[in-house]
Formats: C-alpha cells, sequence, structure tokens
C-alpha cells in the first residue's frame, strides 16, 4: 500500500510538471480513515493524504481556494488548513458534533449543522468567533445558501424539514416539510429553486425559492432494485441549470435530471454507497464519494458517463474541489 | 416531565431564548423568544395573537419490576422503554415547534400482575387517544379492548408474541414491537447465509421460552435450517446469582450438552434468564451459540451506529443516562409514528392522524437504514432487525438474496399468505 501510494505521488509529480501549469485539487474526506486524500484535478491521481482530526465528514473550499474547512465530527471542531500545502492552520468554534457547512459566496461567513443538539453555528470567518446558534429541527444535517448569500437552508433529518434562514435576522423564515430524512439542500445557481434530497422518502423536493411552495417531487426508479435502497444524498446542479446529479446512497447510481422538467434521464452506476458530489472549477468533471468501495468515481458531465474511479482512503464521504495548482512546485 | 426533556435535549436553552425567533410557530415553544435583539434569558411568553399549540396527548402504559438476571449486565433498568419514549416526546416537540404542536407522554407504570385495566380506563376517559404499552400479551389485549369503543389506538411497543398479530390481531392495535417470529427468522437468515445449517435447540421449560423455541423451529423449517436435537432444560429453580459463582457452571452445562448429535450452532430459547448466559464457552464441542443468549436478535442495539444511529444514541445516553435497547427503540418509534403523522397531516385531530397512518403513505425513519412501515393486516411494524454479541452489531436481516415480491422485510415474521390475522368488519 505504501509502495503504491509512493508510486502515485512520483507519477502525480511527474505529470504536473508536463502538464498544464494552472490545474486545480480534490479533497475528499475519509469517515473512518481520519485523513483527507489530495487528487490533482487533471491527472486525477492522488497526490497527497494528510491526517485530520477524527471523524471528517463535511468538507469546504473557501471562495478564494486557498483554505479547506474540514468538520471533524468526533473532535467536536471544524478544522481549517490550507489547501496549498496542507498545513493546519487553525479550528473554528463549531459546536458539538458538526457534520456538514457551506461558506458564504463572499467568504465571511461560515455555517454549521450540528446534529447532536439540534442547532446551525453561523461563524464570522474574519474573526473566527461563534456569531449565533440558530435553534433548527432535530438532526440538522444539509446546509445550503442563496447564491446571494442572503439565504441559508438547513435539513433536519428527523424533523424532515428544510429551515430557510436569513442571513441578517438570523431568524428562520420559512420551514418547508419534506420527504424522510432530509440529507443535502442545493441552490441553483439564478437562486430560483433550492433542490432537497430526502434520503428515507426516496425522493428529491423542488422548492420554490420565492414562494417556498414545492413545485416539484422527483421519484427514481431503477430496474431491479427496490425502492428502499434508492436513497437519496448528495445533489449538484450545473451551472446553467440544465441539468441535477442526484446521488442514490446504496443504490449505487447517480441520477441525472432534467434541470427544467425534472424528468430523470438517466443513472450512471458509481461506487458503492454513493453520497456526496462536487463539480470541477470548470464544470466538466463531477465526482463522487463512495462509501463502501473506498473511492470516487469522475462523471464526464457533457456526455453523462463514468470515465473513472480512483482508490482513496477509508469510507470516503464528503468532497470539495479547490481551484488552486495542483502542486507548488 | 416532557418540558425538561425538551429543555435538556437542545442544551443551552436559556442562551438560546434570544438568538432566535422562529417566524412559523412561534407560539409553540416558550423558549423561542419574540425579540432577536435582545437576549431573553428567561422563557418569552408566546408572541401576542399566535394561537396556542395544539395539545397531543400520549399515554405509556407500561409494568416494570427489577427482575434479576444470570447477568448483571442483563438487568432492565428501571427507565427502560420509558426513556425511548420521553426522547421521542422532546424530538416530537422540537418538530412541533415550527408546527404549532405539542406534546405530553403520560406514563403509569404497574407491576407485573397488578390490575392494567383501572388505569387504562383513567387513561381513556380523560382522552388520551394514543396509548403506548410495554406489558404482558394478556394485558396488551386488555388495553386494546377497553381502548377500542373510545376509538383510541394502542401501540404495543412490549410484547412480542406473535398471537397479538395473529389469533389475536386487533385492528387498534399496532405493534412497533417486532414479533418473535421476526426475531427467529432474522437469526435463522443470518445462520443459513454463512451456511451453518444444523442447529441444536435448548430450551427452558417456561411459557415465552417454548414460544421462542417453537418460533425458532418453525423460521427453520421457512429457511432450510435442521434442528438436529432438542432439549429442555429444567428450571430447578434456586439463585440467580451465588457466592461460589461459574465453578458449578463450568462443571454441568458440558456435561448436560454432551450428548448432543454433530450441530454447527446452539439455539437457546430462555426468555426467562435461567441458563442461557451460560450456554456459550461452555458447550461440550466449541461451537457458537445463538438465540437469546450469544448472537440475539432485537430492534436495537446499544452499539449501533450506523444509518445515522449515533445521534439518536447521543440524545439518547444525554437524556436517560445509559445506552438506548430494543425496548426503549420500540417505545420511541411508537411516540414517533404519532408526531409523523401529526406532522404529516399538519394536525392533531386524531381521526386524521389515524387516517394517516393507516394509510398507504406512512414510513418511519429509525436509524435502520430503511423506511419503516406498516403491514396492513396486522399492523405490524416492517423493520430490520439487529443482530449483535453483548459488544457488538454483527448483522441485520433481512439477509442478502432473501427476496420478496412487496418488501424484503416481509420475509421476516409471518407473511401475509400464511396469516390468521381477520380484523372485524
Amino acid at each position: 500500500m505504501r509502495n503504491w501510494t509512493l508510486g502515485a505521488l512520483v507519477a502525480a509529480l511527474g505529470l504536473s510538471g508536463a502538464g498544464p501549469a494552472h490545474a486545480y485539487k480534490i479533497f475528499v474526506s475519509n469517515e473512518r480513515g481520519n485523513d483527507i486524500t489530495v487528487l490533482d484535478g487533471t491527472s486525477f491521481e492522488v497526490v497527497d493524504t494528510f491526517a485530520v482530526g477524527q471523524r471528517p465528514r463535511g468538507i469546504a473550499v473557501s471562495p478564494d481556494g486557498a483554505k479547506l474547512f474540514v468538520c471533524a465530527s468526533d473532535d467536536d471542531t471544524i478544522q481549517v488548513y490550507s489547501t496549498a500545502d496542507y498545513k493546519f492552520l487553525g479550528t473554528l468554534p463549531s459546536g458539538p458534533d458538526p457534520e456538514l457547512l457551506v461558506v458564504s459566496p463572499d467568504g465571511t461567513r461560515l455555517y454549521a449543522a450540528n446534529e447532536d443538539d439540534n442547532l446551525v453555528t453561523v461563524i464570522d470567518l474574519t474573526t473566527g468567533a461563534r456569531v449565533v446558534e440558530i435553534p433548527v429541527g432535530v438532526e440538522p444535517e444539509g446546509m445550503g445558501i442563496s447564491p446571494d448569500g442572503q439565504t441559508i437552508v438547513n435539513t433536519s433529518e428527523t424533523t424532515n424539514m428544510a429551515h430557510f434562514i436569513d442571513r441578517d435576522s438570523k431568524q428562520i423564515v420559512a420551514n418547508v416539510l419534506v420527504d424522510s430524512r432530509p440529507r443535502f439542500a442545493q441552490y441553483k445557481a439564478d437562486g430560483s429553486e433550492v433542490w432537497v434530497s430526502a434520503e428515507i422518502g426516496g425522493t428529491v423536493a423542488v422548492i420554490d425559492a420565492a414562494s417556498k411552495a414545492i413545485k416539484h417531487t422527483v421519484t427514481f426508479e431503477v430496474p431491479g432494485l427496490r425502492s428502499e435502497s434508492i436513497q437519496p444524498v448528495g445533489v449538484r446542479i450545473t451551472e446553467d441549470g440544465s441539468k441535477a446529479y442526484v446521488a442514490l446512497g446504496p443504490a449505487n447510481r447517480v441520477a441525472v435530471v432534467d434541470g427544467t422538467t425534472y424528468e430523470v434521464l438517466d443513472y450512471l452506476l458509481v461506487g458503492q454507497r454513493v453520497w456526496q458530489l462536487a463539480f470541477s472549477p470548470d464544470g466538466k468533471h463531477l465526482f463522487t464519494t463512495n462509501g463502501i468501495s473506498n473511492d470516487i468515481s469522475v462523471i464526464d458531465v457533457e456526455n453523462d458517463e463514468v470515465t473513472q474511479s480512483v482508490q482513496v482512503g477509508q469510507q470516503p464521504w464528503g468532497v470539495a474541489v479547490a481551484d488552486v495548482p495542483a502542486t507548488t512546485n | 416531565m416532557t418540558r425538561s426533556a425538551t429543555a435538556s435535549s437542545r442544551g443551552r436553552a436559556g442562551w438560546l431564548a434570544g438568538a432566535a425567533l422562529l417566524l412559523l410557530g412561534t407560539g409553540a415553544l416558550a423558549q423561542n423568544g419574540t425579540a432577536p435583539a435582545t437576549p431573553a434569558p428567561q422563557a418569552a411568553a408566546p408572541a401576542p395573537g399566535a394561537p396556542a399549540a395544539q395539545l397531543i396527548r400520549i399515554g405509556f402504559l407500561r409494568s416494570y419490576e427489577r427482575r434479576l438476571a444470570l447477568s448483571a449486565l442483563d438487568i432492565a433498568p428501571e427507565s427502560i422503554g420509558l426513556a425511548g419514549a420521553q426522547v421521542a416526546i422532546a424530538d416530537n416537540n422540537t418538530t412541533g415547534a415550527f408546527m404549532n404542536q405539542r406534546f405530553e407522554l403520560e406514563a403509569v407504570t404497574l407491576k407485573p400482575g397488578d390490575d392494567v385495566s383501572a388505569p387504562a380506563r383513567a387513561m381513556i376517559e380523560a382522552g388520551v387517544h394514543y396509548i403506548v404499552t410495554d406489558l404482558s400479551a394478556a394485558d396488551t389485549l386488555t388495553v386494546a379492548d377497553l381502548a377500542a369503543p373510545a376509538g383510541a389506538l394502542v401501540l404495543n411497543a412490549g410484547a412480542s408474541d406473535d398471537r397479538l398479530r395473529e389469533v389475536d390481531c386487533r385492528a387498534n392495535l399496532l405493534h412497533t414491537a417486532p414479533s418473535r417470529s421476526m426475531l427467529t427468522d432474522a437469526i435463522a437468515q443470518f445462520l443459513m447465509w454463512k451456511q451453518w445449517r444444523d442447529w441444536a435447540l435448548i430450551s427452558g421449560e417456561h411459557e415465552n421460552d417454548r414460544l421462542f423455541a417453537e418460533a425458532m423451529k418453525k423460521s427453520a423449517e421457512k429457511f432450510g435450517g435442521a434442528i438436529v436435537a432438542e432439549k429442555v432444560f429444567a428450571d430447578a429453580g434456586g439463585a440467580r446469582a451465588t457466592d461460589s459463582g461459574q465453578a458449578q457452571v463450568q462443571r454441568q452445562i458440558p456435561v448436560f450438552l454432551q450428548d448432543l448429535p454433530e450441530h454447527d450452532v446452539v439455539l437457546v430459547a430462555d426468555e426467562s434468564e435461567v441458563f442461557g448466559t451460560y450456554i456459550p464457552y461452555n458447550n461440550w464441542v466449541p461451537r457458537l451459540v445463538a438465540g437469546t443468549a450469544g448472537l440475539t436478535a432485537g430492534s436495537w442495539h446499544p452499539a449501533s451506529e450506523q444509518w445515522g444511529g449515533a445521534q439518536i444514541q447521543n440524545r439518547f445516553e444525554e437524556a436517560a443516562g445509559r445506552r438506548m435497547q430494543s425496548k426503549d427503540m420500540n417505545a420511541w418509534a411508537a411516540v414517533r409514528v404519532v408526531g409523523e403523522a401529526a406532522s404529516r397531516t399538519q394536525s392533531a385531530d386524531p381521526a386524521m392522524i389515524d387516517a394517516f397512518v393507516k394509510g398507504p403513505d406512512f414510513t418511519l425513519a429509525a436509524f435502520r437504514g430503511q423506511r419503516l412501515t406498516f403491514r396492513p393486516w396486522n399492523w405490524q411494524m416492517r423493520q430490520p432487525i439487529l443482530l449483535g454479541t453483548q459488544a457488538a452489531v454483527v448483522s441485520a436481516s433481512p439477509q442478502e438474496g432473501f427476496l420478496h415480491q412487496v418488501s424484503e422485510l416481509d420475509t421476516l415474521g409471518i407473511d401475509q399468505p400464511e396469516s390468521t390475522c381477520a380484523f372485524p368488519g
């Protein structure tokens, strides 16, 4: 294993010397491995692995690409690392058991869901201080943010709601009941809709961002699979809003959904227990974390094809992409 | 009691009071202050003009007496079941804060043998429409029959007896507790998946032990296991624990098991705690043990953390000061059934809630990797069954490859074609 990693590292270093100067990095949190796998966005090869806190799950990159935020769930903190050299930069006061987080588009605030305490924690990234904790439903998990940063959406897994929180007043302005165990909230880039996945309900609710009404409920059906095994978690929508991708957990597939008609266009077979998704900075690739097969799948977005899978650490959970050079030398 | 449970699950409730305003359902929770800019450490009054929260009362009728077990670790704690119901009430109330609904638990604890009719009647006459029970099969039926004229629903979180789902089923009696046959099917599927097919069955002589043994035999027949021998362990009385400790056990149990024919697994049917715990490691030949000892089956396991289970375990432990057990999960699920239906129907009207619970769209998420639903032919909750040792979860049934035309969960327990349940009318 060590030899293999070393080999991959050498290969990646060699590639980066010959490849384009500007590339990007993919970061994958390994829930069981307590580390982060770093992949080169050009070669999709593992270039590094670094240890972080216990049970890393949700991860995100600052808008400038410089910092990686890691929910170290069992350490009850959010850790901050440099995306350039993976140096530990400090911790943020997340509150207990942080699971998922979002960073505001202007990079000034971080919002984290604390599953054990039914809270959403708001952190000021300029001072590193906790601004406020907002009580939400039971087992808050998914965190979405509107493109203008004005509205934060949290999903609570046992209350089964999407809570819409206003940035300035820090108040809940609407609660939308969705199907069982909502895991993830994703805005369209134009801010018109929020898509909320329901893991046990097996659906995705498309919520009109203005009226807070559910416009459509997307359902999934895979021949040969019983409906209970179709468990939507991660959701990502293309920049132009034309297509959405939904990770279906133990169904081992990513659904491709038409962003306008909400029709399911395709099911892409990926690794086992697929949970989270992230686009490359240019939107041409989508990466999936496959928790049981310990790998990520790379999807070609234009053709909706799975082009390769890459072994990462133990039980990959979250994935984030940083638009920074893949190597510093 | 229920209010304090809610507050503790939220942690720093006082500090939070001023932090946020819930625009919808502001009247529902006292600790949600109305002035977000001004910290208000004390509970604030509901917003003027906000409608009072709709109250949904849930009764909990149970029988408990501290009963010795062969291992001190197996003695049921005083709060068994009840603590699960209390955590579910707190969960329901957190959601209720957004729905303008409030849930209250009214718990009555009896001793085994006490008359259950009077407290059940009192609850029903007081207008309690939902009664969660942790009682014997006979007492569960008594409560269900007393509740029927008032149209009240009884949710059985304690009795595993198959007869309550079969010949003695009731239209107003729902079961969140798995039946014995679901538990034994879960074990049988696992053993068949392992290809450990030959089983020696050792049963206690009390009624519940015999029922477990009967269920185990039916499971063997259903899934192709072979019961190669059966023995009954007589209850000679005597103390559960003695100062001479394990010495006699280590000498006597192997001799008792010496004459068994070749077998892969010893199955133990000893709900009465007479001998089961003594079997593992004391066999004559080295064989694994399953049933009520060794590898056991349940709706939950104190060590289960998969499928989001860590969260319910954490808040249960914070509330109850111990790990969550199967009976706690059954009671949690029963109270959550009512809460889930109340939020889905956005109603506190029992007619609306009952129709939804018994309707085709009802599902419950309960940390076991898939949605739980009710079997409409006998109101048994479909659920995966966890298999574990004392320390850890080993597996969850249904096992891979046991297929079913409706739901793989229906491979556990008596299925519709075999069911003898017939609701009147």
